[in-house]
């Protein structure tokens, strides 16, 4: 079970991630100032950097949630300065939240977010097997898991999703060292794929060794780091 | 209070703006001693020229406040609607619309409430209550709440662009609504209360009174309209200008110290 | 996806939602008939109660809906859970129509109670000529308190201070729906010599609101709850 990814021609010329010169504000503060970042298809890039950086703004950002005040910023192809609404669909956020319901078993809400992509019964037990939660916990409602199960359970509707662009903000906190590897492995297998990966997290060896480049995030701005 | 002194969000570029851009214009000063000519003629009339009313007595000045401040904020909502519409239409969108009619309604909700007060002190003077529920009076209540609710979304928050949008969608919906309760308490409610005063009942100088505060109001609306709506874009630009300073501070965090 | 079918998906969703919560049977039923019985507390009249028996039922369901929709809309926010749904690119228009669906079989079910509480509390008596005009009523009202609370419910569901803002925003919106289904409802029951033809032009009123609002909603939801 990989995620099926279709490049088109426009993806071939586009990266999947341009952003230059990019503020972004939340109220009046500049979560954004001036981020510049490129990140080319099939990449899985990590992003560090200290709290408050603006790793969380640059992944909203990408998913089109948070608004480009200035500069200009397109993902897979689509504008975000013209409509930021036009990338929806083509990318996955796992951002702090877990966007789940917590009333609904963890089988429903696979289902659920599965649905919104059409996926297959099929593809939905895939994505259950993959993070491990194929088993009695598919149907405990979402409410009684564990914070990791839960973080499990929203991996599991992200893969059921099958983005071109996986935006993971802190991906690993909370998984066991099982849940961590199943993550990595999804995580390269979504990157073999086409799909591109980026993911903001403070666990540098073990996402270090995963990501293709690293980036560090600092007063709302993206520097290069050597590998 | 060291904090404030130093904090770059005071700095004096920020400041400067406002110091640069006064809300006044020469066609804005000739507009207010229009208008305060206006007033002063509506206070001449209202009070001292204008005869008393065979029924009501000296009550009946009240209509000179009463009748133009309604017409005022009926107008007020209605430039909101307009510009509202021109905003989220993609051709003319601009934020000026926005603040048009962020500043309009803020206008009309302060004379609609002056309106309800007036309305009511007449309504006690003349009827012997202060509240009847005729189908204008209820509708004008409704659109007094309509409007503190809208101004109560314009202060949420969010950039610019996302306040303009949220509140010119809430003012549209607000204009839908506006029929759909001037017809439902209408028919709730058919028989208005006669008029006390009726149109051709007025003497000529009362006329002639009540069209010297229509005019003098609408002046008076045009006049506050501009400055409440410079000053918004002030407000506007010394965000974007405190934003230039935040973004600058925000850059100076990735340098190494 | 089409919008339909996003709104089905959406509303099957605030139904399990609902049918493994059991939030608004447990807890906004029992609050409906807390209010019906304070009405009776404060009027102390048993006529007077028969007399105005439509518009207490009414009144009671516009208190209980503010409940309702803060209901339905915190499962959205608790755990991001519209931000997922926007960047899963699911149409705002599917979403609005799909959660008022839900929420207007959930007021339906409300409004069964509260009729038999004033059967029961106020002695109100069904009349058989009424019949057809009642529940075309009740249909049209709860269509439309369905859009307008799912509407401003969105609109609210981001912003801080939500549970004030609602009913500030709301409540002045559904006086007609107040007006109109009460003087029809009154029709309805034959209330103090009332007859069925006086209620049909109310329900022009309501079917008018309610299209206002249903087609007003699935246009301007998008811009509302995009923050």
């Amino acid at each position: 079970m990989e995620p099926a990814v279709q490049p088109t021609v426009r993806d071939a010329v586009h990266p999947a991630v341009a952003l230059v010169d990019v503020v972004a504000v939340l109220g009046s503060f500049p979560a954004l100032a001036g981020a510049s970042l490129t990140v080319q298809r099939g990449e899985i890039v990590l992003l560090r950097g200290p709290n408050g950086a603006g790793k969380t703004s640059l992944l909203r950002l990408c998913a089109g949630l948070l608004p480009v005040e200035r500069g200009a910023a397109t993902v897979l192809g689509c504008d975000l300065v013209a409509d930021r609404t036009s990338v929806r669909n083509r990318v996955g956020l796992l951002g702090h939240a877990n966007g789940l319901y917590a009333d609904l078993t963890v089988a429903d809400n696979v289902r659920f977010w599965g649905a919104t992509v059409r996926a297959t019964d099929h593809e939905i037990d895939a994505s259950l097997q993959r993070m491990g939660l194929a088993n009695r916990l598919a149907d405990v409602p979402v409410g009684r898991l564990s914070a990791g199960q839960r973080r499990r359970t929203a991996l599991a509707c992200l893969v059921a999703r099958r983005a071109e662009l996986w935006l993971l903000d802190e991906p690993h906190a909370g998984l066991d060292a099982a849940g961590r590897d199943e993550l990595d492995a999804t995580l390269r297998g979504a990157a073999a794929a086409g799909a591109t990966v980026i993911v903001a997290s403070h666990e540098l060896e073990r996402a270090g060794a995963l990501a293709s480049r690293v980036v560090e995030v600092v007063g709302g701005q993206v520097r290069e780091l050597e590998r | 209070m060291t904090g404030f002194m130093t904090s770059p969000r005071n700095s004096p570029g920020t400041v400067a703006v406002l110091d640069r851009a006064p809300t006044s214009t020469t066609f804005s000063r000739v507009l207010g001693i229009a208008t305060l000519v206006g007033i002063g003629w509506l206070v001449v009339f209202g009070l001292f020229l204008s005869p008393n009313d065979r029924v009501q007595k000296t009550g009946v000045r009240i209509m000179y406040i009463h009748v133009p401040s309604a017409w005022l904020a009926y107008l007020a909502f209605g430039v909101t609607g307009v510009s509202s519409l021109a905003y989220l239409w993609k051709r003319t969108r601009s934020l000026a619309w926005d603040r048009l009619a962020g500043a309009s309604a803020e206008v009309g909700v302060l004379f609609m409430g002056i309106t309800l007060v007036s309305g009511s002190l007449w309504g006690r003077i003349s009827w012997g209550t202060y509240w009847t529920w005729d189908a204008r009076l209820t509708t004008t209540a409704f659109l007094f709440v309509t409007y503190i609710g809208y101004l109560a979304v314009r202060d949420l928050g969010g950039t610019h662009q996302q306040r303009a949008k949220r509140s010119a969608v809430l003012a549209v919906l607000a204009m839908l609504e506006v029929p759909l309760v001037h017809f439902s308490v209408t028919w709730w409610r058919p028989l208005h209360q006669n008029e006390t005063v009726e149109n051709g009942k007025l003497s000529g100088l009362m006329l002639f009174t009540l069209f010297v505060g229509l005019i003098a109001f609408t002046l008076l609306y045009v006049w506050l309209v501009l400055h409440r709506q410079r000053v918004l874009t002030l407000l506007d630009q010394v965000d974007d200008r405190g934003l230039d300073v935040a973004i600058a501070e925000r850059r100076n965090e990735s340098v190494p110290s | 996806m089409s919008t339909w079918r996003i709104a089905r998906l959406v509303a099957a969703k605030d139904l399990r939602v609902e049918w493994r919560s059991r939030v608004v049977v447990n807890q906004v039923l029992p609050f409906a008939a807390l209010v019906m019985v304070m009405f009776a507390f404060a009027l102390d009249n048993t006529q007077l109660l028969t007399r105005v028996a439509p518009g207490l039922v009414w009144l009671a369901t516009m208190f209980s809906l503010v409940v309702m929709v803060q209901r339905s809309f915190a499962v959205e926010t608790a755990d991001g859970a519209l931000d997922a749904l926007q960047v899963a690119g699911v149409r705002p228009g599917g979403i609005f129509l799909g959660k008022a669906l839900a929420l207007g079989a959930q007021l339906a079910v409300l409004q069964l109670v509260l009729l038999g509480a004033a059967i029961v509390l106020y002695r109100t008596e069904l009349v058989a000529g009424g019949i057809v005009l009642l529940v075309t009523t009740y249909l049209a009202a709860t269509t439309g308190l369905a859009f307008v609370g799912t509407l401003y419910g969105g609109l609210a569901a981001g912003a801080k201070g939500r549970e004030t803002l609602l009913p500030l925003l709301m409540l002045p919106v559904v006086a007609p729906v107040l007006i109109g289904a009460t003087r029809a409802t009154e029709a309805a029951l034959g209330t103090e010599g009332a007859t069925p033809s006086d209620g049909w032009p109310w329900i022009g009123l309501l079917a008018l609101f309610a299209l206002v609002f249903g087609v007003g909603g699935t246009l301007a939801f998008g811009s509302l709850i995009d923050e």
